[in-house]
């Protein structure tokens, strides 16, 4: 980013990143809403709003609002207080970070790669955090669950994306999707692959949401939240999903590219981001969660290999100047 | 979804994920089986047992229905009123008239012995059912209530294809019925019974609705052959 923004333009694109932040990630859940309910031969939401439920997560929005704000007795209060923002926040970090239009991003920085990487990780944590301050046995196993995850599903996607890096041969978000091709779909594919399941599991996301399985640990790290704070872990869930569904559609799927990137890039790369969170969705309802332990075995027996294996592969392409 | 596969052999862990996808997909293109009841009236099968309706004029008080109901949820009074004789020197009759007729849908367990029991035809099923009351007392149907749900009560169903005519019918015929004048084209209005039997005349049965009698009304879809033979005998 240039030092040279004036004030209104920074103004603008935070305000701009924020009405993003708190309107795609509703987009997603009623899109979830909507298609999980299809998926299992039901209708879903129709009556918020009027027209097919359209206003069910801001009607949602309304109620946890009027919840009671409850503090368990033997809580730590203030990492209590402060977990769904560590979740929440590092998601809107992130979400300034990915390009959206040619030569677009809300904040485009020399190693926003990294950035974006960090920031996404810290997402992660507030989980641990909350599930740590809770003093519930649950939410401490759900949040020990979480940890491991983050562990092992924070590899394949560092290493995932720097095959990305590699390829384009820079840090930058916006200058790796400006110099996607189309033969990447093709030579990153196993990368891609390895990301979308590693973004899975960081998002907790079924079919790896052990720390939150609801049928064995009430709610994980979340069970002791309600109201607003656990509408925000909430929120925090669906913007990560929009956050690496538009990183996975601008790394891997040429983002704007497209006819007219000039004029409609911006289109481009939500369309693709947007089927991209369909498949997150899509793979939710069809498949069964996987279990602690199996999800281990895949982060590391499958998905780190298959990740270094596309790291090679991306080194050998560079040198051979594919 | 896909009947092809045999159910028992695991089909492994990919075409297995595959299955799962292709079989959400293939749910989510057809129509959903969610029915929006408060918005879109259910579509019922016949014969439904919604409210049990009363037609006043034939009821005679027998209370047979009353003493028939299993669990005594029907309340009859009456009281006999003198018809002077229509002619001189005749007899004055005497007629019962209902004054209370009382249905306790709170009680009710909707077997239908009332309705099986009238011996005429003054209890009807209606397959209307949206009369939960915030009050239980509000389902004490008194006899205007149960008449008011008179209109919904469906025609009863075609006879089968060269069934009997109904006893009813039958009946009112046999006197009137000429030697050979065979009047099969009468009743055009009635299709779906082949066969030169004898039509009961129009507006004969008309004044009382007569149950099972299905030439007079709109056809509709013939039932399973046990079930009709039971209604009609």
């Amino acid at each position: 980013m240039t030092l040279t923004m004036s004030w209104l333009e920074i103004a603008l694109r935070a305000v701009a990143v924020l009405a993003a932040f708190l309107s795609l990630p509703l987009l997603v859940g009623q899109t979830e809403h909507k298609l999980m309910a299809h998926m299992q031969g039901r209708l879903g939401p129709m009556y918020a709003g009027g027209y097919h439920g359209w206003a069910q997560l801001v009607a949602d929005g309304a109620k946890f609002v009027q919840k009671e704000d409850v503090l368990p007795a033997r809580a730590d209060r203030r990492l209590y207080r402060l977990a769904p923002a560590i979740a929440l926040i590092p998601y809107l970090v992130a979400l300034a970070l990915v390009p959206i239009h040619p030569g677009v991003a809300v904040i485009d920085v020399p190693a926003s790669v990294v950035l974006f990487v960090v920031a996404t990780g810290v997402g992660a944590l507030g989980l641990l955090v909350a599930g740590w301050a809770s003093a519930n046995k649950y939410a401490l196993i759900g949040a020990l669950r979480a940890a491991a995850h983050l562990v092992a599903y924070e590899l394949p996607i560092v290493l995932s994306i720097a095959s990305v890096a590699l390829a384009g041969g820079s840090l930058s978000l916006l200058t790796l999707t400006q110099r996607w091709q189309p033969h990447w779909l093709l030579w990153q594919l196993p990368g891609a692959c390895v990301f979308l399941i590693a973004a899975l599991a960081e998002l907790q996301r079924p079919p790896f949401d052990a720390p939150v399985a609801d049928a064995e640990l009430v709610m994980g790290p979340w069970t002791e939240y309600g109201g607003l704070r656990f509408a925000f872990f909430l929120l925090a869930e669906y913007a990560g999903i929009v956050v690496l569904s538009l990183l996975f559609a601008a790394l891997w799927l040429g983002g704007w590219h497209g006819p007219f990137s000039d004029q409609v890039g911006w289109v481009w790369t939500l369309l693709k981001g947007y089927a991209v969170a369909v498949v997150i969705i899509w793979v939710r309802v069809a498949w069964p969660r996987v279990r602690a332990d199996q999800l281990q075995r895949l982060a590391w027996l499958v998905l780190v290999p298959l990740a270094l294996a596309q790291l090679a592969l991306t080194g050998v392409g560079v040198v051979m100047g594919w | 979804m896909s009947g092809a596969r045999k159910r028992g052999r695991a089909p492994g862990i990919l075409p297995g994920l595959v299955h799962g996808l292709v079989t959400t997909a293939r749910t989510a293109l057809r129509p959903s089986h969610t029915a929006e009841y408060p918005d879109v009236a259910p579509t019922l099968p016949p014969r439904s047992r919604g409210v049990i309706a009363l037609l006043e004029e034939n009821c005679t008080s027998c209370m047979l229905c009353a003493r028939e109901c299993p669990d005594w949820c029907i309340v009859i009074e009456s009281h006999k009123e003198t018809i002077p004789a229509t002619t001189p020197g005749g007899r004055d009759r005497q007629r019962n008239v209902l004054d209370t007729f009382t249905i306790d849908f709170g009680l009710c367990m909707y077997c239908g012995i009332c309705i099986e029991a009238c011996p005429f035809d003054a209890l009807f099923w209606s397959p209307q059912f949206e009369y939960a009351e915030y009050d239980l007392r509000d389902l004490l149907h008194d006899k205007e209530r149960l008449r008011g749900w008179m209109p919904t009560v469906p025609p009863p169903p075609a006879l089968d294809e060269r069934s009997a005519p109904p006893a009813e019918v039958a009946a009112a015929n046999r006197p009137a019925r000429p030697a050979a004048g065979a009047a099969a084209g009468a009743g055009a209005g009635a299709p779906g019974r082949a066969g030169g039997a004898a039509r009961p005349a129009r507006g004969d049965g008309a004044e009382r609705p007569v149950r099972g009698s299905g030439a007079e009304r709109p056809v509709r879809p013939v039932r399973a052959p046990r079930a009709r033979r039971e209604e009609d005998s």
